[in-house]
């Protein structure tokens, strides 16, 4: 028990500790949330890998580089290692970084419990990666792991695939609970919830998102393992189940998932567009009530990625008209971005230009999103190339585009030197352009029928693809100048000012540059 | 006007890039029609949508621009001080709303007419197996597979790819024109989903249960389309094609499926030579086993053995012809004695028997497998 | 949150790394053993894996829980940091909740929609084609294909074991009221006495429970693999279970620690933790009652 309380009475003075320690054994959420980052985008770079071996494989028609069945393997795993091992973990590490600074709090609610989220992941990781190298190889039945495909008829290593999603569940679930400890409970004095910050009210309400819906998850993993391994017949119907329940429980956690994927990154625009804006944030309360509006319809549309089970009529209508409502509070999302840059004093830093093009290329595929929304319709864009490129709208220009500003944003507060603005400018352009390429011409090739998940195509899908290939190229190669920018920051530079961005607000910049190992020990006092 | 001419830039160099190679080259934009009451509705679902979203885009983006050139901190530009105003935020949730409801309205008469199935003058079921359609005509009691039939060669980039590439099949399915015809959907093991876009229809096919959508096609015509879920390694090689044929024309092919079918169960009886059944053999072989087993033999073990040199395909004539029959469930292997006739089980067994050095010089006749058929 | 008091910031840890360690070498191994048991290649190697887990989770969890507990009682903890382990405790009983809420719902979805479906009725009615003979009723006696799925020979009735069950739940959550009142009014006696009662209704509830699992076993033919009746109703059945031990577990824990002076009147939010998740064990119970028994 003296132990206990010796470390108590000098843990405040102290910066970190030195070594593979620091990191191992760390509580504080800098650490942690830098770990994060740092895991995100090694993920990053092992899932766009495999992007590129699919946009290798259909540069051309014919089958060249790979066989289909590993084809199907880097499409999962791509799809996998993206949404669960590279967009949410970022989002974590900018929560774990910029939430107690945010809110005047001296560390997250849950320290030991924070790293521990931390150290699942690579756990979870590394057992799905190492499906790979197992008999029979990887899961190959997509992200969305239909089954039968994924039971009856999965690879061996499925069962292994299943844990791996047990352990990132476990992962979200107890760091969703931490933030939100964290924001309920350790806010400075006087900041009521109106007064938060947006990123801390976009992630009270993901976090809130990830605790619905990643047990979900986990139930519905767990029924695919109960019916692989012991016999079960949830997904099958000569027991009495049914393959499309599968869908039904994967895609009530499948959709809010999406929004888990965006709302975070909806905040750090908010910060950056009224930074680089010089002006506050239009309609505060308004962008509140829409978060909250769209995680709660998030919860009753799943069905509009099954138009083509056979759902009945009149589930059919009511999923489409639940989701087209969802483009209602968005679209007050995107009218207030503007309204914020309306006569404001705009300059156009790279934080603010990734994320002028978030608000441009994240309504596009908005944009077809409402197109998919409309039953009828998607029973001609449905797994077509048409989806794939609805969502990498969404997803590459939004949460990577979002993640990217959010780290241009903040990278001076982390590390205390300015990053290259030139090269920053560079990056942007480089992946504007090859992203653009590489993902508008999916549109044409959907609608002119290309379906997705396909290794080789009929020859009049063979131009599109070889456009959508080269960008797809040119935007991979440019992350390498992301990864170079952001060392370069780390190891030196300008030195940046407690405020670099003259327009900025918010606690996190009353700190100095880079933010002290221990900050707000005795909590800020909001006026 | 400035703005929109800013917008549109870059769209304008693209296209001036591509050019060239537009003018040969099959640069496809948007959706087709296609050929039905529904498809047709559909597309103009797919344009007042995609209008309607341009509209808003460029309203909501043309703002954004004038900001983004007028309001810069580079001109000098001082920032309002304007955060907030109720009566906008209400009408930009009003508006939207009230378009949103414009569109649900002919989307949801669209999507009542493509659910009535009733009152339909011709059945099919159309199941889906990995990786082949069957169609079954349910009231003339006659049905077939139908295969990718573009040649490995084209595939593997060994021969030059020809006009349908992987859009072809050895059996397409018949429909008769100007008939509401009935598909009934399922599958014999994961799920799979019939589409042909001329037709606006797209259904899965789940294992366990039947969907159903329907068709009616004025226009006689090929018609070519894909199997859109994921199904497994050759996905990407499960066409869909169908002809529309004139009523009589459907007739006599009607008669002549009868015929052949009738046919094709007198070989059963006829004396089979070892080099017939090992030609015939072959050709079953391709076509039915070698998605899997691949075209030497060789499997791609574990998920699929190889019969070069296996076990089963050198042991036991009876252990051979009872995991061809009657497959193997829970594996993909499925049951071809349904699939098959009974001088095709007997060829692709004599086939794989005796091919690839599995010299066991056995010879399976016809009536074997229907004595062994028999047996059960 | 306006108290002055520091919030407690531990200093480096090893146990989140060493629970890493521990829950990735559990799982790696549980997912060994069955996917080389069903190729049928020897588990031994899995298994030694599994329990090296188990044990280093063991441990972890003993040495976790204790240096939180030395802190508790050095007085780190503010009410502040009181009110972050409340909020935690609680979300992450809502967790649980969505979890079963899949299960529920995959019962639900199988009841109103698959089954009907498969026998004939509503709009998929059409897949009756398929399954001849087949009849649909609930519970799932006669499985769509008997052969695959051969269906239990009776049903579980609602008014034996289970309702007794519910009746010993529904007491447990009483008797756990009055020891937490005990607790707060400090007598010490009256609460050893009545979280005893609790836990021995645990235990007398497993212990029901795994007689009705052997009678379903062997007498009614009703298992995991009878088809999607028996798929339900373990699955449920059988979490819920899984977290009643659990529960009882917590509770266990909580005797020795006031067996041994632990708690006070006014700061004892180990034990509120643990009556928190005994209510929720009993209230999913009552939802299995009435759904997967009764109705
Ligand atoms: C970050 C992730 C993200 C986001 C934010 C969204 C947002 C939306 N998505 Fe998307 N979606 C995905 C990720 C995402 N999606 C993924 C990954 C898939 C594929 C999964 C798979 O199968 O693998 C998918 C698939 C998918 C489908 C299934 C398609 C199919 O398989 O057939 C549908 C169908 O309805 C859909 C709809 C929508 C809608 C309506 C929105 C809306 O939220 C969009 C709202 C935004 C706008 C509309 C733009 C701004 C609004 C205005 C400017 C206001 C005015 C506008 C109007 C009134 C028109 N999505
Ligand atoms: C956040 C999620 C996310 C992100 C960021 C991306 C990023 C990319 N995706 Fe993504 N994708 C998904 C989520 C995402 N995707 C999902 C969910 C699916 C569905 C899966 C399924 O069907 O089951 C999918 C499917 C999918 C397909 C369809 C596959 C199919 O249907 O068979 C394609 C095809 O082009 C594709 C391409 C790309 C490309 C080119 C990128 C690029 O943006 C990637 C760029 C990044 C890098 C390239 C890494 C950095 C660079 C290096 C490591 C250096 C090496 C570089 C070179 C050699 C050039 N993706
Ligand atoms: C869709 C894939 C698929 C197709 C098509 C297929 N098979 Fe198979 N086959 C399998 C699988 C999978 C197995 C392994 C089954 C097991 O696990 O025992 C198998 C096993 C076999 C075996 C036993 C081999 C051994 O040594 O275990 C034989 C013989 C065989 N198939 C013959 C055929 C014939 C003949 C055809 C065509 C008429 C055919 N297969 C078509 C998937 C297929
Ligand atoms: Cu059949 Cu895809
Ligand atoms: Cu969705």
């Amino acid at each position: 028990m003296s132990a206990v309380a010796d470390t108590h009475t000098q843990e405040h003075h102290h910066g970190p500790a030195r070594g593979i320690s620091r990191w191992l054994l760390t509580t504080n959420h800098k650490d942690i949330g830098t770990m994060y980052l740092v895991f995100s985008f090694a993920m990053f770079l092992l899932g766009g890998s495999m992007a590129m071996v699919i946009r290798a494989e259909l540069f051309q028609p014919g089958l060249q580089i790979v066989e289909p069945e590993f084809f199907n393997q880097m499409t999962t795993m791509h799809g996998l290692i993206m949404v669960f091992g590279a967009v949410m973990p970022a989002f974590v590490g900018l929560a774990n970084w910029m939430l107690p600074l945010m809110i005047g709090a001296p560390d997250m609610a849950l320290p030991r419990m924070n790293n521990w989220s931390f150290w699942l992941l690579p756990c979870a990781f590394l057992i799905l990666v190492s499906t790979l190298f197992m008999q029979g190889g990887a899961p190959n039945f997509g992200w969305t792991f239909y089954a039968p495909l994924s039971t009856t008829y999965g690879p061996p290593s499925t069962t292994f695939f299943i844990f791996a999603i047990h352990i990132m569940g476990v992962s979200s679930i107890m760091g969703a609970i931490n933030v939100i400890a964290t924001i309920l409970n350790l806010r400075a004095p006087g900041m009521t919830l109106m007064k938060m910050p947006l990123f801390v009210w976009t992630w009270l309400i993901t976090a809130f998102l990830l605790i619905a819906v990643m047990p979900v998850l986990a139930g519905v993993v767990t029924m695919m393992l109960m019916d692989i391994n012991f016999g079960t017949s949830f997904f099958d119907a000569s027991g009495g189940g049914d393959p499309v329940l599968f869908q039904h429980v994967f895609w009530f956690f499948g959709h809010p998932e999406v929004y888990i994927m965006i709302l975070p990154a909806f905040g750090a625009i908010s910060h950056i567009v009224s930074a680089f804006s010089r002006k506050s944030l239009f309609g505060y309360s308004s962008m509140v009530y829409a978060v909250g509006a769209i995680a709660l319809l998030s919860f009753i549309v799943w069905a509009h990625h099954m138009f083509t089970v056979g759902v009945p009529l009149a589930g059919q209508l009511f999923f489409m008209y639940a989701t087209l409502l969802i483009a209602v509070p968005t679209g007050v999302k995107v009218f207030n971005w503007v309204t914020t840059m309306f006569r404001g004093s705009l300059s156009f830093e790279a934080p603010m230009l990734f994320a002028v093009a978030f608000i441009v290329l994240f309504t596009i595929g908005g944009f077809s999103g409402l197109m998919l929304a409309i039953a009828p319709a998607d029973f001609q864009y449905h797994d077509t190339y048409f989806v794939v490129a609805h969502f990498h709208y969404v997803l590459v220009p939004g949460a990577i585009f979002g993640i990217f500003a959010a780290a241009y944003f903040w990278l001076p507060k982390w590390t205390g030197h300015m990053y290259d603005e030139t090269l920053a400018k560079t990056h942007f352009w480089m992946s504007f352009v090859g992203m653009n390429l590489a993902f508008f011409p999916m549109h044409f090739l959907g609608l002119a029928g290309m379906p997705r998940r396909i290794p080789d195509y009929a020859l009049q899908f063979a131009d599109f693809n070889m456009v959508s290939s080269i960008g797809a190229f040119m935007f991979g190669a440019t992350q390498l100048l992301f990864l170079f920018i952001v060392v370069k920051c780390v190891r030196g530079g300008e030195k940046a000012p407690a405020k670099p961005w003259d327009g900025a607000e918010g606690l996190e910049w009353t700190l100095p540059s880079p933010a002290p190992y221990h900050t707000f020990e005795t909590p800020p006092e909001i006026k | 006007m400035r703005v929109r001419g800013k917008r549109l830039t870059p769209v304008v160099a693209l296209l001036g890039l591509l050019s060239p190679a537009m003018a040969m080259a099959d640069w496809t934009l948007n959706m087709s029609p296609g050929v039905t009451g529904t498809s047709n509705q559909i597309f103009s679902l797919h344009m007042t949508i995609l209008w309607i979203c341009v509209a808003i885009g460029v309203v909501v983006f043309g703002v954004m621009f004038w900001s983004i050139l007028a309001h810069r901190k580079s001109q000098g530009h001082k920032p309002a001080n304007f955060h907030e105003n109720t009566v906008v935020e209400i009408l930009w949730t009003i508006v939207p709303f009230a378009i949103l409801v414009a569109m649900a309205i002919p989307a949801t008469a669209t999507l009542v007419e493509m659910y009535d199935t009733t009152d339909a003058d011709l059945d099919i079921r159309v199941t889906g197996y990995q990786w082949k359609w069957q169609y079954e005509y349910v009231d003339q009691e006659f049905g077939y597979f139908s295969n990718l039939a573009t040649p490995a060669d084209q595939i593997r980039n060994r021969q030059n790819k020809g006009e349908n590439y992987l859009l072809e099949v050895d059996n397409p399915l018949v429909i008769p024109v100007g008939q509401k015809v009935r598909f009934l959907l399922t599958s014999n093991d994961v799920i799979h989903s019939w589409w042909v876009p001329a037709f606006g229809v797209k259904k899965d096919a789940i294992p366990g249960f039947i969907n159903e959508a329907w068709v009616k096609v004025e226009e006689p015509g090929t018609y070519r389309g894909q199997c859109t879920e994921l199904c497994g390694k050759n996905h990407g090689f499960m066409p869909v094609v169908v002809e529309a044929v004139p009523q009589d024309e459907y007739d006599t092919w009607v008669a002549d499926q009868k015929a052949a079918a009738e046919k094709e169960r007198e070989l059963t009886q006829k004396d089979w030579t070892m080099e017939e059944l090992m030609a015939r053999g072959e050709q079953t072989y391709q076509t039915t086993c070698a998605s899997c087993h691949q075209p030497d033999g060789s499997g791609s073990p574990p998920a699929f053995p190889a019969l070069k040199g296996s076990a089963i395909a050198t042991g036991d004539v009876q252990g051979h012809l009872d995991i061809v029959v009657n497959g193997k469930s829970g594996t993909a292997m499925q049951a071809f004695g349904s699939q098959l006739s009974e001088v095709d089980l007997a060829a692709v067994v004599t086939f794989e028997r005796n091919a690839w050095g599995n010299n066991t010089g056995d010879m399976v006749t016809p009536k074997q497998v229907l004595d062994f058929k028999n047996q059960q | 949150m306006a108290d002055n008091q520091s919030y407690y910031v531990p200093e480096q840890s090893k146990w989140p790394i060493v629970a890493t360690v521990g829950l990735g070498v559990t799982l790696y191994g549980v997912a060994s053993i069955l996917v080389n048991g069903n190729q049928g290649e020897s588990t031994t190697a899995s298994w030694v894996m599994f329990f090296v887990g188990a044990l280093i989770m063991a441990y972890m969890l003993f040495g976790w829980f204790g240096s939180v507990i030395r802190e508790g009682r050095a007085g780190l903890y503010s009410d502040q940091m009181d009110r972050s382990f409340r909020w935690g405790m609680g979300w992450f009983i809502f967790s649980e909740v969505m979890f079963f809420a899949a299960f529920f719902g995959a019962l639900f979805y199988v009841r109103m929609f698959a089954v009907p479906w498969l026998g004939g009725e509503g709009d998929r009615g059409s897949s009756s084609m398929l399954w001849e003979g087949f009849n649909a009723t609930w519970p799932l006696i006669q499985n769509p294909d008997p052969e695959a799925f051969p269906g239990p020979s009776e049903v579980v009735g609602p008014w034996g074991l289970p309702l007794i069950n519910t009746i010993l739940l529904v007491s447990s959550s009483f008797t756990i009221t009055v020891a937490h009142h005990a607790l707060k009014a400090d007598n010490r006696q009256k609460l050893k006495l009545w979280l005893g009662l609790t836990i021995a209704l645990g235990l007398a509830f497993l212990v029901l429970q795994a007689e009705e699992y052997v009678h379903a076993y062997q007498e009614l033919q009703l298992t995991l693999d009878s088809g999607i009746y028996g798929s339900t109703f373990f699955m449920l059945t059988g979490f819920h279970g899984a977290h009643v031990t659990l529960g009882t577990l917590m509770l266990i824990i909580m005797l020795v620690r006031i067996f041994k002076g632990h708690f006070t009147a006014d700061s004892h939010f180990g034990f509120e933790a643990a009556a928190w998740y005994w209510h929720f064990v009993d209230v999913v119970w009552l939802g299995l009652f009435v759904f997967v028994y009764i109705l």
